[in-house]
């Protein structure tokens, strides 16, 4: 509705507001995670090729030494988090729900789990592109959830410019409390980070976008800018999906990214801040991305918290260690409530892309009867994109998928706001997916042949 | 961990809303509610017993449907009650029972059923019915009443209980409507009576007041697109102030049709039907400038005194088009690629 009274923040037009349920973990401070006796790390983390391993079974590796190299440009390097052995090299359960070849670490209870590569690094004498291949190679991903390789964002193509910044700390996924965390208590490590970012794109002027459900976070990063750094503290009205880079950029810019093309392509970089402050991190501590935050949250968890949690922890450590799960729990996601992906195996390892572990409970999951589409409107006033959801709905119901790129579904985020508001409970986000693969799939064998 | 857990497997997102599509239908029921009250004070056991026999056979032809085509039962989604409801509302309240219940079975079963069910309807389904009924029984669907109180609520208004296609007429103290005496005897109700509701017509016809109480809940609360009913309202206002300013001897004000006759339970609680008008804003106001201007086109100079119905219906047939021309402009169109293309 129309906020009548008051200053209006900035923010992107249409998108929901359904509750943040952010107080389970919002006031807790991050704590570290015990090492568990065994890691399993998948090589593939990320979008793009799986990373090659250069250790073999029965290697005894360091904290913080590089197991696995980039396979490729839109690849990274893979660290061990933990000094033990290395006891197998197999296919185990992904997140993502196959089996991917995973590289098996043995916890050596006696090291002191020191890092192996422990002097800062000087880097403001390198060059662009040496800072982007260290990146590359620290193993640097969105860590927002997409876990979108870093250094593939930092590289401009030729021809282009990137004038703006914009360090994304909205995090507008309901539940998680992570990044709102970490621009809390290590907010200069981010700035750091922004600094090297910055030596890379040459931007002219940096934003930080954080809504206003997170006051304190705002006041601390407001306080804490440098005084030569050219960085405004942008506070968002609280709607999901901010988050989302295209609403994003809306909302702090007031641009619009052309279908089909990227952000650079209106002069604008896009980087969560938990990834900004790990990079920062790297360059002050030598240490590459083998940890991270995760927030373990919902009814269904007896101790909610925010957890820095080496990669490659089990699941199921991280739930006991969170004191297990209530008995009603019905629903594991990886992620939050409205893009997260549920588990089915409690030894899925924490990923590079895991921001949060949410634990819904029966009384959260509900399966509900669909009914007709009653083209109330509600999906039309809510898509981000101003797509006609109602339409692609019916479109793919019937199959129709030639038709939907008509109404541009490939445009389609995968917000999921459609379905939130649908009256009918009708699954439209989740047959736009089906539809997107199918397209996909489709002009992939066209090209080829 | 010991404990066995079942773990659920769906794909996200894993938050609702919780507001279904039946509590939608509960919700617009409420919101004619203050205006059924006032067709029970005004017109007494015969809008009783109107409105029961179009909302009991709008169940029974879903209900049966449904049962011998082994279809889903659809009756909980309070579609069927809804649109026998409004069917009674469109209906005067002298007229024979037997007629409301045929009305009701053509609404929902060539209104309805025959486009697919619910969501599958090119016309709004209470009109249709009302439209049939309009088109078979013209002289009962057209036979007046004074509005009453409470305290004859007993009276009988009309020939409930005539015997289906035998006896249409039976003699009855008849009175016109303010349109019809607008129209036929250049007769100007006055407005507060045309506001409060005494004065004869329809079951839903008479108070603006109530109805309009009824379409600001249901605006506020997001189950009608407000811009139908602002752009009836304002089309209505334009084009009949236009024609009263160019000879306000023969037309009447802008007001006058605002708060008479069907427009209001048209406006509000008919164009808006979801299924039948548009899905883009910019295709509701249009949808709306149409119905308006429609409406004083037929009243004015049509020979009916009432034309909410067929402009209704009208514009009803052109919402598909009007869907294919409004597409929205989505985020990052580049150029007109945003406009539908048409396939073969």
């Amino acid at each position: 509705m129309i906020k009548l009274f008051g200053k209006r923040l900035p923010t992107f037009s249409h998108g929901i507001h359904p509750g943040d349920f952010k107080d389970l973990t919002r006031h807790l401070p991050i704590e570290r995670m015990p090492f568990t006796d065994e890691l399993v790390l998948p090589l593939s983390q990320h979008l793009g090729a799986p990373s090659r391993a250069r250790v073999k079974v029965g290697d005894k590796v360091q904290r913080g030494q590089l197991i696995a190299e980039p396979g490729g440009f839109v690849s990274i390097g893979l660290h061990a988090p933990v000094t033990g052995t290395v006891t197998a090299i197999e296919p185990r359960h992904h997140p993502g729900g196959k089996m991917v070849e995973a590289i098996i670490i043995k916890t050596d209870p006696f090291s002191p789990q020191t890092f192996y590569n422990e002097h800062s690094m000087e880097w403001e004498s390198l060059s662009a592109r040496e800072l982007i291949s260290l990146i590359q190679h620290g193993g640097f991903v969105g860590l927002g959830g997409a876990a979108f390789p870093t250094h593939v964002k930092l590289s401009v193509p030729e021809g282009k410019h990137a004038q703006f910044l914009i360090v994304n700390g909205v995090e507008c996924e309901p539940y998680l409390t992570a990044d709102h965390r970490v621009m809390l208590e290590n907010y200069e490590d981010l700035f750091l980070g922004i600094r090297i970012l910055q030596h890379i794109l040459k931007v002219k002027q940096v934003y930080i976008g954080v809504e206003n459900n997170k006051e304190d976070a705002i006041e601390v990063l407001r306080k804490n800018v440098p005084g030569d750094m050219a960085c405004e503290v942008i506070a968002l009205e609280t709607k999901y999906p901010q988050g989302a880079e295209k609403m994003l950029i809306e909302a702090v810019l007031h641009r619009e990214v052309p279908s089909g093309r990227l952000p650079i392509d209106v002069e604008v970089v896009v980087n969560n801040s938990g990834t900004i402050t790990g990079i920062g991190q790297m360059f002050r501590f030598g240490q590459p991305l083998i940890e991270r935050v995760v927030t373990v949250t919902g009814p269904g968890i007896n101790r909610p918290a925010n957890l820095l949690v080496p990669i490659g922890t089990r699941l199921s450590d991280v739930l006991d260690y969170c004191g297990g799960l209530k008995d009603n729990t019905r629903q594991l996601l990886f992620g939050g409530p409205m893009m997260g992906t549920p588990q089915s195996h409690l030894d899925v390892p924490i990923m590079k892309g895991t921001s949060g572990i949410l634990c819904l409970t029966e009384n959260e999951v509900v399966v509900r009867e669909e009914y007709p589409c009653i083209r109330c409107l509600r999906c039309v006033d809510v898509c981000p994109v101003s797509l006609n959801p109602s339409r692609l709905g019916s479109l793919a119901k019937s199959r129709d998928y030639e038709q939907m790129l008509d109404f541009h579904v490939m445009d389609c985020v995968e917000c999921g706001s459609c379905s939130y508001v649908c009256p009918s409970n009708i699954p439209l986000v989740q047959r736009f997916r089906v539809a997107k693969g199918l397209l996909r799939e489709q002009q992939a064998r066209n090209k080829a042949s | 961990m010991e404990k066995k857990i079942e773990l659920l497997l769906s794909s996200s997102p894993f938050l609702k809303q919780q507001e279904d599509t039946p509590a939608v239908m509960r919700q617009v029921i409420y919101s004619l509610l203050p205006a059924v009250l006032a067709a029970l004070w005004y017109f007494g056991i015969s809008a009783l017993m109107v409105m029961l026999t179009a909302v009991s056979f709008a169940l029974l032809t879903e209900g049966v449907y449904n049962r011998l085509n082994h279809k889903k039962q659809t009756l909980h989604d309070g579609s069927a009650l809804l649109t026998g409801l409004l069917l009674a509302m469109t209906l005067p309240p002298g007229i024979p029972l037997w007629m409301a219940a045929l009305g009701s079975f053509v609404a929902i079963a060539l209104g309805k059923l025959i486009f697919g069910g619910l969501g599958s309807n090119i016309f709004n389904p209470a009109l249709v019915g009302r439209a049939f009924l309009q088109a078979s029984f013209p002289v009962s669907l057209t036979t007046w009443v004074a509005a009453g109180s409470l305290s004859n609520f007993g009276d009988w208004r009309g020939p409930a209980f005539t015997i289906p296609f035998i006896q249409e007429k039976v003699d009855v103290l008849t009175t016109a409507t303010p349109l019809s005496m607008m129209k036929f005897e250049g007769h100007l109700t006055p407005l507060n009576q045309l506001f409060l509701g005494h004065s004869a017509g329809s079951l839903g016809e008479t108070s603006a007041l109530l109805l309009l109480l009824g379409g600001l809940y249901m605006v506020i609360r997001n189950y009608i697109n407000w811009r139908i009913p602002v752009a009836i309202f304002a089309a209505v206002m334009v084009f009949a102030g236009g024609l009263h300013l160019l000879n306000p001897e023969k037309f009447a004000p802008f007001y006058f049709h605002l708060f008479s006759g069907g427009l209001m339970l048209g406006a509000l609680f008919m164009a808006t039907d979801p299924v039948s008008s548009p899905i883009t804003h910019k295709g509701c106001w249009i949808f709306g400038i149409g119905i308006g201007f429609l409406v004083v086109l037929i009243r004015t100079f049509g020979g009916l005194p009432e034309g909410v119905m067929y402009a209704i219906l009208l514009m009803n047939s052109v919402s598909p088009l009007l869907n294919r021309v409004t597409q929205p402009r989505i985020y990052g169109a580049v150029d007109d690629r945003h406009k539908a293309k048409s396939k073969p």
